[in-house]
């Protein structure tokens, strides 16, 4: 019987709260994203070099894919959804890593990334629109529509979290079944096939907060 | 017929019906981006942008079916 991908281990207790592998797996993530950035951020010079060339390539090309998106300036959106792209690599490939296991690959992690995408939604929205027009946004193309539109922030946020979900734990799940079946070299191919669907699944992920966002602000017709 | 046996061809049906009509789907969403591209080779950025989004919509489908199957076989609420 192999175990459950519905829920996810418990490490240890802090008080009455239960620390799970997946949140300690997430700290150790977030400490080596946030420690990497400091140290190759440090010292920036006007005439790159090879790893400020690299980030800068990344940077530009994720905030050319923003500006495309939404038609207007990138940067108020570039720090949420640069940070979830990043992440999201990150998460998604760091279970190809022997002993760790993909945050993403348990549902609450994109859970609650699918839960801040849908509060800055609302956020962005509110801020760029201001109230009247961003509530009048729920009545097009029709005030018929409202219950709808109401509808459509909610399962679609739902489906965001299960689609990263489904995608990165399926991709686990294979690789323990055929390396049950079969252990020696048969399991590379599946894995190389899960840094691929890693890597598209954070780019989806990310491309659709834009798309979500473009909505709340009014920048994309729903 | 256990409740067992018949959450695991519960499982095999859901997985094995629900992913035909997404596969189809895909195929035909590639199939027109394809000859977008081909006919217009310089849209190829914003075609293939929307279409993984729009794959990324279809594959929701299949996920969903895979999603119940291991529902039935892991936290089947009347197999307790």
């Amino acid at each position: 019987m192999i175990h459950s991908p519905l829920e996810s281990a418990i490490l240890f207790h802090i008080g009455i709260v239960p620390i799970s592998r997946t949140v300690v797996t997430t700290w150790g993530l977030m400490a080596v994203l946030t420690l990497a950035s400091w140290t190759v951020t440090r010292n920036f010079r006007v005439d790159a070099g090879g790893w400020q060339a690299m980030i800068e390539s990344v940077v530009v090309g994720i905030e050319e894919q923003i500006a495309a998106l939404l038609n207007r300036d990138a940067a108020p959106f570039l720090p949420l959804l640069g940070t979830l792209f990043i992440f999201l690599a990150a998460a998604n490939l760091c279970g190809i890593v022997p002993g760790v296991k993909a945050p993403t690959a348990s549902v609450e992690t994109p859970a609650a990334l699918a839960a801040i995408v849908f509060l800055s939604v609302h956020f962005y929205g509110l801020r760029i629109q201001g109230l009247g027009g961003y509530l009048k946004g729920y009545l097009k193309p029709n005030p018929i529509m409202l219950p709808f539109n109401i509808l459509s922030e909610l399962t679609r946020t739902f489906s965001l979290a299960m689609r990263l979900f489904g995608n990165i734990m399926s991709g686990d799940l294979m690789g323990a079944i055929v390396l049950a079946i079969a252990g020696l070299l048969v399991p590379i191919p599946f894995m190389a096939f899960g840094i691929l669907v890693g890597l598209v699944q954070a780019y989806i992920f990310s491309i659709l907060a834009t798309v979500f966002i473009g909505g709340g602000i009014g920048a994309i017709k729903k | 017929m256990t409740i067992q046996m018949l959450s695991i061809i519960g499982a095999v049906v859901a997985v094995a019906v629900g992913s035909i009509s997404p596969a189809l789907a895909e195929g035909r969403a590639v199939v027109a981006a394809m000859e977008g591209i081909a006919r217009q080779p310089e849209s190829a950025d914003s075609l293939s942008r929307t279409l993984f989004v729009g794959l990324a919509m279809i594959e929701t489908m299949a996920i969903y079916c895979l999603l119940v199957a291991l529902m039935l076989l892991f936290a089947n609420p009347f197999a307790r």
